[in-house]
């Protein structure tokens, strides 16, 4: 069996009164594409600080490609890039001395050839010489993107790298992150963007309170907990809201199923209720429905 | 939806160049940090030395003579070089730091391979630097305009060596323990700048009541500049392998304090 990008096992983190990671077991294999949702809260950005050796957990053990976080934390570190939530720079350097100094840290010299290449791949060429503080928000978080890659770690972890970024920044970010991917690296991403998640991520944890509440491949997910949906507008708003349904601001109600057998029996109701159906739509199950619901038994 | 995934190949880190490359990179990088700055960081300093040799020397040549016969301007230059030393290697680390912690870099620091001990090492040599370049400049600027020869080359660069250490290290456990700005500026203000002032930088402890003599032996910056000052002249207040003994005590308390603090990875690592 081949050895897992990351393997976490019965972690523990306690801030006080807050127990910030409950016991959390995870295993990520290489190259998968894998997604970390959870709340604000939930204990996401410390189970990633745990991995990266920046939280030291209180309990359980943490490897990265078989290398434990602490006891080999050299090679565990090289073998991880980090792409921080926060947009933080370093005020005194250009981007390719920032580059070339994270690249030293990781002990690679000579290394320009690979940083030509990220520079490319993130359109970041013609910004070599600028210094960091005259990059615009996008550029500066496409340098941290750059400098996660630097040392070519095996496993990438994006903590929301798209928070506060534009819509064709996010796209290229995404084209890139996906070829990463295709070219073997094992991705972790944690977002709020549901919709971000569900398009990317093979597998998705979710995280609440510290511990693992749900955890399986996107399509399961979706499958075991979202339901379908039959959107419709009607004349008689009350009459509808009698049979189950959720009213929406802009005036339809939304009622779920889980199949479509259930559909012809809901509108035969709505008929017989004298609601008096003006329009309906039907919507396909998303990640979204499946957080809210995860969260919500949990 | 993103459902089955083929077998990826298999990517493996860069191999390491040499073990030290990251150690030689931080330095490096910290070095690169102050000289990018250098009119603030090693100019200014410089100027302001300077100063305090004009005010001090034009009101004091002519009445003050000390180990006999010694010119007062000649007996200050090397306490006011000493003292740039000093609060140059502190100004280093402990800026650099709170710097990284505040606008939150020192990630890019602590993601890295890097062990502990390469981190004290490198910031600590870097700020050595710094205080050693700024001394060297306002013995240079100032050795044109006084009598000043060195009688013992090693016992000046064994003292500016391991003051520049010692205050670097203070620079990194101040740079580490102060969350902001301003409590980093209580530890210089309260701390460090008395201890300096008050360690015989302007006058020999001989010229102070006998109280304040013995109180001075309890300030370790005294022991500093005054193992620094035998080196010039080949005397001093007082013998100069007790002042090495107490700089290396210093040393090593400060060292081994600061090392404990970056292995239990106090307010880097939660």
């Amino acid at each position: 069996m081949t050895m897992p990008a990351i393997r976490v096992s019965a972690v523990t983190k306690q801030y006080g009164s807050l127990k910030a990671l409950g016991g959390v077991d995870l295993e990520i294999a290489q190259g998968e594409f894998f997604g970390l949702l959870g709340p604000n809260g939930a204990g996401k950005t410390t189970l990633i600080s745990a991995l990266a050796g920046l939280v030291r957990p209180d309990s359980g053990s943490l490897e990265i490609m078989g290398h434990d976080v602490a006891a080999d934390y050299r090679s565990a570190r090289r073998n991880l890039g980090v792409v921080p939530q926060e947009l933080v720079f370093d005020p005194f350097f250009s981007v390719r001395e920032l580059l070339r100094i994270q690249s030293g840290y990781f002990g690679i010299r000579g290394n320009d050839d690979w940083i030509d290449e990220i520079l490319a791949s993130l359109d970041l060429t013609h910004k070599a010489s600028a210094n960091m503080r005259t990059l615009s928000g996008g550029m500066k978080r496409r340098v941290l993107v750059a400098q996660a890659l630097v040392h070519r770690p095996p496993v990438i972890v994006l903590d929301e790298p798209t928070a506060g970024v534009d819509v064709e920044l996010r796209q290229g970010l995404w084209q890139f992150v996906r070829k990463l991917n295709r070219d073997g690296h094992t991705i972790v991403l944690t977002t709020h963007y549901l919709e971000e998640a569900e398009t990317l991520c093979g597998r998705i944890a979710m995280l609440k309170a510290g511990k693992v509440v749900a955890l399986d491949t996107t399509g399961n997910l979706l499958r075991r907990f979202a339901t379908h949906s039959l959107r419709v507008r009607v004349e008689t708003l009350e009459a509808a809201l009698a049979l189950g349904g959720l009213a929406s601001d802009d005036g339809w109600v939304e009622f779920g199923f889980d199949s479509y057998d259930d559909v012809e029996r809901l509108l035969a109701r709505l008929r017989e209720s004298g609601a008096g159906l003006r329009e309906m739509q039907l919507g396909e199950p998303d990640l979204e429905r499946v957080f809210v619901e995860v969260m919500h038994r949990a | 939806m993103p459902e089955t995934r083929k077998p990826s190949p298999r990517i493996e880190p860069m191999p390491v160049d040499s073990p030290l490359t990251g150690f030689s990179t931080l330095l490096y990088k910290e070095v690169l940090r102050f000289w990018k700055v250098s009119f603030q960081t090693v100019a200014a300093p410089v100027l302001n030395a300077l100063l305090f040799l004009l005010i001090f020397s034009h009101v004091l040549d002519r009445h003050v003579t000390v180990y006999g016969d010694v010119a007062y301007t000649s007996f200050l230059v090397p306490g006011l070089v000493m003292m740039s030393v000093l609060q140059n290697a502190f100004a280093n680390s402990s800026s650099s730091l709170i710097q990284s912690k505040i606008t939150g870099n020192i990630i890019f620091v602590l993601l890295p391979p890097l062990s502990y001990r390469e981190f004290y090492a490198a910031y600590v040599i870097a700020s050595t630097l710094r205080g050693l370049f700024v001394g060297a400049g306002v013995l240079l600027v100032a050795m044109p305009f006084v009598d000043l020869s060195i009688a013992n080359p090693l016992w000046v660069l064994t003292f500016a060596v391991m003051g520049g250490i010692i205050l670097g290290s203070f620079g990194v456990i101040a740079g580490i323990w102060a969350d902001k700005f301003d409590q980093l500026a209580a530890f210089q203000n309260f701390l460090i700048m008395p201890l300096t002032m008050l360690s015989g930088v302007f006058y020999s402890i001989h010229s102070l009541p006998p109280v304040w003599q013995d109180v001075s032996h309890f300030n370790p910056f005294f022991f500093m500049i005054d193992g620094f000052r035998y080196g010039f002249f080949g005397q001093s207040d007082t013998s100069p392998w007790l002042s090495l003994g107490v700089v290396s005590l210093c040393f090593v308390s400060l060292a081994a304090l600061t090392l404990a603090m970056l292995a239990r990875g106090y307010k880097l690592r939660a």
